[in-house]
């Protein structure tokens, strides 16, 4: 009881005290509102065509203006936000438990398991990340699932690579061998002893990762492997309003792009607050 | 003495450093003011948190950012280094005022060769061809005494034991002849001998050159065998100043009175390692010190045997041979070259409720036998009995969960890295409890663990405590708490007071001695320190080579030492002339 306390003060604590921090924060909680309750919040329909307004610029009834068929720009980009926000938390939520368990295990136990999990790893590493996340979502197909699993792999060799370098470090630490003299076997060391330790560094990646995971969806749709429409979802967006930006409907592209910079912008500056919270040491 | 035609090297008065941390700002240095002259050796002692190294780096004006100095005057020879320019300061260090680190080996670059760095130091403050500079690196490292200099010139620091290390980095020092030298702890972590060696090197490097030397340390032994003036600080001030007989013999402060009872070669009981005041707990009853050395002399339950253990390391024979046939000119020289067997056949034994200690120089085995016997990793060969029980050949792995884990437990030696920053100090001591014996979390781990606490003397408002909120002697004692927890027979500890301040070891000390005593462990206690092993051991194994060259009582031992190598190590030990009159009786 205590300890999750502790915790949330603890948070709040460090939240107060950095700027940058509570700036990001404050974003993300208006993006989990946005994602939570936008659907509901939403004046329009995003779906809603309405013909005899087309690329409308922003008005009092239209805050982001309309699209080529008369849907409402801000209608569409804050329902985006559900869509985009979940592929992005479950892809890298996959990768980052996958990824802990395999590499903490290559890290620890070492000999052979190391050394083909590794070489397993280059294999995945040995693709640009987009590309391969391309040809994943390619050959399985697109839709939501997919894209899902495509980031995920994608992502995987970050965490195991790094949760292979924190284990290497950390069982050769004197407390190790301490909790080993206290009667812990190999499991309990590595889930209670190790992986707490390692948290931090992971923390960071794993913000960094979440930013780019959002970025990653955005892309994969904009080249339309990924959601496909009339969904409404930021790299769409973007990609339908990129060719009608030289007649000069800036709204189309310039809205949804902002929305996806924040967000991105909000999850890495995220990194060194949770690297904070974790670490015990700050306290 | 002609005291007025010695000059006056260095001046600092009314030094203050500060700094700027995120916690807020640190005085770490208030209101310094001393001096070093010609010729003389001056210590500054302190303990950790004392702020002397802070001092003598911000008299080169080396401080990392976020240091505020703010003197009167800091003077070198009438020049002003406070507010020098960066060319003078660059003038001034190397050639005038030289340095000397803490852990030789990493002071050195690892990546250049030991010549190129001496090297390096001549050419930037003297015009020298690259031969001529050569030529006085090799003359260098023939003044520190290391053998076949011209070799040498091409050695990596990690070809170096930690001695030579430390004599490559003294020729560094010297090569430009300066007029002072701070030498800043350049024996932590070195062995009693080599730490012999460099402290005789560094005096008379000093005394034939008329050089000056100001000795920054945290052992007032070592200061009062080598210094003329002792300067003791404190929090960051200076307590007390003056020549070392003076302070021996007078000591005004109450801390450097502590300072000098903490020192173990001056006294022969535990208990005069603790101010008076502070003595009570510690003081053993009478009625059970008759009992204890009556039992001496009748026959002791023995809990450990331990018989030709062996541990062997790395290469096997034939690898071994093609190492040495493909890198024929890089045969790497260590200072102990039978590791590849590091334990080589030793046998012994620890009765209950006694307390042996281990000792020997760094190489010698004496951390391996300590983890073989603690099942931290497994022997090669050779049987280790506890308590009647055969547990040699048990596979550490599993060790953890056998029923016989609890009988052996461990104090570690860094109490900072023993302890797992993520875990409170209540966790910590509640681990072996809740693993070993089953106890769940409720209150009777609480009570168990505030009787724990009580007995390693740790206060309970400690409990909810991370390590990195505890001082260094209560994460010793932490530790401590965590080994005794489930009544071993056996509590191993390796070194575990070196890295903790004399002040704290005493208090520590005691406690072990006192804990002992109240619970009948066993103590395998293994150190370098042979002044501790005389305080607290019954008996004393010597170890080296792998090999125990001597055991037997701790009387005996010191008194009349068998073995050539006890007597090396004994001679070694820093021995101070005076007799200390800190606390009369």
């Amino acid at each position: 009881m205590s300890r999750s306390f502790s915790f949330v003060s603890h948070a709040c604590a460090l939240v107060v005290r950095n700027p940058i921090s509570l700036g990001s924060v404050a974003m993300i909680s208006l993006l989990a509102i946005l994602a939570l309750f936008g659907p509901h919040l939403v004046p329009y329909d995003p779906n809603l065509t309405d013909l005899s307004i087309p690329f409308s610029p922003p008005t009092a009834g239209h805050w982001f203006g309309t699209d080529q068929v008369g849907r409402d720009v801000f209608s569409r980009v804050i329902v985006a936000t559900r869509i985009d926000l979940m592929v992005a938390i479950c892809a890298v939520a996959l990768s980052f438990f996958a990824g802990i368990l395999i590499g903490a295990s290559s890290g620890y136990y070492g000999g052979s398991l190391d050394l083909w999990v590794s070489r397993a790893t280059d294999m995945v590493q040995v693709f640009p990340l987009f590309v391969l996340a391309m040809a994943l979502v390619a050959a399985l197909g697109t839709d939501m699932r997919n894209i899902v699993l495509a980031t995920a792999i994608v992502n995987l060799p970050f965490y195991v690579r790094l949760t292979r370098a924190e284990m290497i470090i950390l069982r050769a630490q004197m407390f190790v061998e301490a909790a080993r003299v206290a009667g812990n076997g190999d499991g309990r060391i590595m889930c209670r002893v190790l992986l707490p330790n390692a948290l931090p560094n992971l923390m960071i990646q794993l913000s960094v990762n979440l930013g780019w995971a959002i970025l990653n969806a955005a892309s994969l749709s904009f080249i339309g492997l990924g959601i496909r429409p009339p969904t409404p979802e930021w790299g769409i967006m973007v990609a339908e309003g990129a060719t009608h930006v030289v007649a000069g409907n800036w709204w189309l592209v310039i809205f949804p792009g902002l929305l996806l910079t924040l967000a991105v912008f909000s999850f890495n500056l995220l990194g060194d607050a949770l690297r904070d919270l974790f670490d015990i040491r700050t306290r | 003495m002609l005291m007025k035609s010695t000059q006056r090297l260095l001046t600092v008065k009314n030094l203050a450093v500060d700094f700027d941390t995120p916690r807020g700002l640190v005085n770490a240095v208030t209101d310094v003011s001393f001096h070093v002259d010609e010729g003389e050796m001056v210590a500054v002692v302190g303990e950790s948190g004392s702020g002397k190294s802070v001092t003598a780096y911000s008299a080169l004006g080396l401080l990392s950012t976020g240091g505020r100095v703010v003197a009167d005057t800091i003077n070198y020879l009438g020049q002003d280094l406070l507010r020098a320019g960066r060319n003078l300061l660059k003038a001034t260090r190397g050639n005038e005022i030289s340095m000397i680190f803490q852990s030789p080996q990493t002071a050195l670059n690892p990546i250049r060769p030991i010549g190129i760095q001496i090297t390096d130091v001549l050419r930037a403050h003297q015009q020298l061809s690259r031969a001529e500079a050569t030529k006085r690196a090799i003359a260098a490292l023939e003044a520190v005494d290391i053998q076949d200099a011209t070799r040498r010139l091409q050695s990596y620091p990690f070809e170096f034991s930690g001695g030579m290390c430390q004599r490559a980095l003294i020729a560094m020092a010297l090569a430009c002849e300066p007029r002072l030298l701070l030498a800043d702890e350049p024996t932590t972590g070195l062995d009693v001998t080599t730490q012999k060696t460099v402290m005789d090197l560094i005096a008379t490097l000093t005394r034939s050159r008329n050089m000056s030397t100001l000795f920054i340390t945290h052992d007032l032994g070592l200061a009062a065998q080598y210094c003329d003036r002792i300067i003791i600080m404190q929090n960051g001030r200076v307590v007390e100043e003056g020549e070392t007989a003076k302070i021996f013999n007078d000591p005004r402060d109450n801390y450097t009175k502590r300072l000098l009872a903490a020192t173990p070669h001056l006294h022969s009981r535990l208990v005069d390692l603790l101010p008076p005041a502070e003595r009570r707990p510690f003081l053993a009853p009478v009625a059970a010190t008759s009992a204890s050395a009556s039992s001496a002399c009748s026959e002791r339950e023995v809990v450990l045997k331990v018989d030709l253990l062996v541990r062997e390391y790395g290469l096997g024979p034939a690898r071994r041979r093609i190492f040495e046939k493909l890198w024929p000119a890089r045969r790497v020289e260590t200072p102990n070259t039978s590791m590849l067997r590091a334990v080589d056949g030793i046998s012994f034994q620890i009765g209950a409720g006694e307390c042996v200690g281990l000792v020997g120089e760094s190489g010698c085995g004496k951390t391996t036998t300590s983890r073989l016997i603690a099942k931290l990793i497994k022997p090669t060969a050779g049987s280790i009995q506890l308590l009647g029980e055969e547990i040699g050949a048990d596979d550490p792995r599993t060790f953890a969960r056998s029923h016989k884990r609890k009988l052996i437990q461990m104090v570690f030696q860094d109490p900072s890295s023993s302890l797992d920053p993520q875990r409170t100090a209540f966790e910590a001591i509640a681990d072996p409890l809740m693993r070993l014996e089953g106890v769940k979390r409720s209150t009777e781990l609480r009570d168990r663990i505030e009787i724990i606490c009580d007995l390693a003397g740790l206060s309970t408002d400690l409990m909810d405590r991370y390590p990195h909120q505890l001082s260094g002697g209560q994460k010793a004692r932490v530790g401590i708490a965590r080994a005794i927890a489930v009544k071993p027979a056996l509590v191993v500890l390796d070194e575990p007071t070196s890295a903790l301040d004399v002040s704290v070891q005493a208090v520590v000390l005691n406690q072990l001695s006192k804990l002992k005593r109240e619970l009948g462990l066993s103590y395998l206690f293994v150190t370098h320190d042979l002044n501790v092993v005389r305080l607290l051991c019954d008996r004393v194994l010597v170890m080296k080579s792998g090999k125990i060259v001597e055991q037997g009582s701790t009387e005996a031992l010191f008194g009349a030492p068998k073995h050539e190598y006890t007597r090396q190590l004994l001679a070694a030990s820093p021995t101070i002339r005076f007799r200390s009159a800190a606390y009369s009786g």
